[in-house]
């Protein structure tokens, strides 16, 4: 295994497309805790798009990148759910099936790369919680949100399927939770807490896509939570971007912001909103911010 | 209507009469070959895999129970001239909860690289398929995304380099069907 602290940042292709808060806040939380980021060599999709086209070519897509990593001796730390999901997954497959690792290979060859299952990959969550760890986190923590309540989403890819989630519960997730009490914020229970986004059904049929992230809104709303944290671009764009549609749509009232996990944590280190690209955000983070700051 | 703007010509046909005409006895055995649906005969059509589906709950017509029972009867042209295919999202509610250990959502995902053939594909994945190939990134970003990193004091976008994609890639199955789509990305012109 490459060294543990030696990390690629994995930056994938939705947030640079769509979610840069997402990467600000994340890359000023880990500049805080003092790792280091290298950025990826080289970089292609991880393939996750091309699985419902060709699995062959979605595996070859991820292992490229793994053994990119490999050949620098590191590992990978990414922020996308999906990205995490499926480099995850292809590492476990290769590593476990001489067959398809040979047949991997062969295609390998032909940029003069091999996968040989020395690289790990973990999501942001996994890597806050793993090597940084809670107690550190709360340590650091010098204006702690006590007065907000907020709910969790943390995203099908990273829990399921459960045998290539190695850190978390995928019936009953309890990680983000942690991080978020970790912040001083009190995280909510809602119904339905692991249902999906929607987002992989938008571009296919919208409307199936707007009702799950619709009912995710109506079940935070139901226990009142300011605000829903997500840890993946493609959820926080099916409920930022979409909130104001879908409140339209089904004539209902939302007002929650969605806030990635960086952002509450970065307001928990005492990080202005600025730094953080709070006006980023689609759904105005206003009056959350400034309950947070003049409780 | 259908519900997934017309990729192909028909959604789930569960309540027509079966024609043996139709039945194609070898699909289940095709499908025990294929990485993903090795053990989808298992299946004992509980319905568990329905019954959590997020998309099934709105879905008049996607059955991810259906669609597995259809296959075992041979009904491959229903199973794979369907739009329902596309609605699955992915989610591994049913891959997780099959108490037959079935990798429901993975028998889906080897149903569309079949479907394939037929030519039945959204124009989400020929977009993202060109993307790739042009640039290693499943969109095209905006110049003004690339500008705007700058102003956010965010590094330059790691690169790809397409001529190693193209060499990955050259000797795969789905390098030779790409041709046949007729919009060959200019990644893949060398
Ligand atoms: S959950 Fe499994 S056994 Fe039950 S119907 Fe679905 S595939 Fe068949
Ligand atoms: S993976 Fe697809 S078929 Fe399975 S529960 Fe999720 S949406 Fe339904």
């Amino acid at each position: 295994m490459a060294s543990s602290n030696n990390y690629l940042f994995f930056l994938g292709c939705a947030i640079p497309y769509r979610v840069s808060s997402y990467e600000v806040s994340s890359r000023k939380i880990l500049a805080y805790f003092g790792i280091e980021i290298v950025e990826m060599p080289e970089f292609n999709c991880c393939g996750l798009p091309l699985d419902a086209i060709d699995h062959e070519v979605m595996l070859l897509l991820a292992a490229k990148n793994l053994a990119h990593a490999e050949q620098q001796g590191s590992n990978i730390l990414t922020l996308c759910t999906g990205c995490a999901g499926t480099l995850k997954k292809v590492n476990k497959l290769l590593k476990e099936d001489n067959t398809l690792r040979q047949h991997v290979n062969e295609h390998l060859k032909e940029v003069n790369l091999e996968f040989k299952g020395t690289t790990e990959t973990k999501h942001l969550l996994q890597f806050l919680k793993e090597n940084i760890g809670i107690d550190k986190i709360k340590a650091a923590v010098t204006k702690p949100l006590t007065n907000l309540t907020v709910a969790e989403h943390t995203g099908c890819h990273l829990l399921r399927p459960k045998q290539f989630n190695n850190f978390d519960d995928p019936e009953n997730p309890q990680i983000l939770k942690m991080l978020i009490n970790a912040t001083g914020a009190t995280c909510l229970e809602y119904v339905d807490e692991t249902e999906c986004c929607g987002a992989p059904s938008a571009g296919i049929n919208d409307k199936f896509a707007l009702q799950l992230a619709r009912d995710k809104l109506d079940h935070i709303k139901a226990v009142q939570a300011q605000a829903l944290i997500t840890i993946c671009p493609f959820c926080h764009i099916m409920y930022d971007t979409n909130e104001m549609r879908i409140a339209k749509l089904y004539n209902e009232t939302y007002d929650i912001p969605i806030l990635h996990y960086p952002q509450l944590l970065g307001l928990a280190l005492g990080l202005k909103p600025d730094e953080l690209a709070f006006n980023d955000l689609k759904v105005d983070p206003k009056k959350l911010l400034e309950q947070i700051i003049n409780p | 209507m259908t519900e997934s703007s017309n990729i192909c010509s028909q959604t789930c046909l569960e309540n027509q009469s079966i024609k043996t005409s139709e039945i194609d006895s070898q699909f289940k055995y095709e499908l025990v070959k294929l990485s993903g649906s090795e053990n989808f005969l298992k299946c004992f059509q509980c319905g568990t895999c329905t019954s959590d589906c997020p998309i099934a709950r709105y879905s008049d017509n996607y059955r991810p129970r259906t669609l597995i029972r259809m296959a075992t009867l041979g009904l491959k042209n229903r199973v794979l001239n369907n739009d329902t295919l596309w609605l699955c999202a992915a989610c591994f509610k049913c891959s997780d909860r099959c108490p037959q250990g079935i990798e429901v959502a993975s028998v889906i995902r080897v149903f569309r690289n079949l479907a394939i053939d037929t030519g039945c594909i959204p124009q989400v994945f020929k977009d993202q398929i060109g993307a790739i190939f042009d640039s290693g990134y499943a969109y095209k970003i905006p110049e003004s995304r690339i500008k705007k990193r700058e102003t956010q004091n965010l590094p330059p976008l790691p690169k790809c380099n397409t001529e190693n994609l193209y060499r990955l890639l050259k000797n795969t199955k789905m390098f030779k069907k790409i041709q046949l789509y007729g919009e060959v990305p200019n990644g893949l012109k060398q």
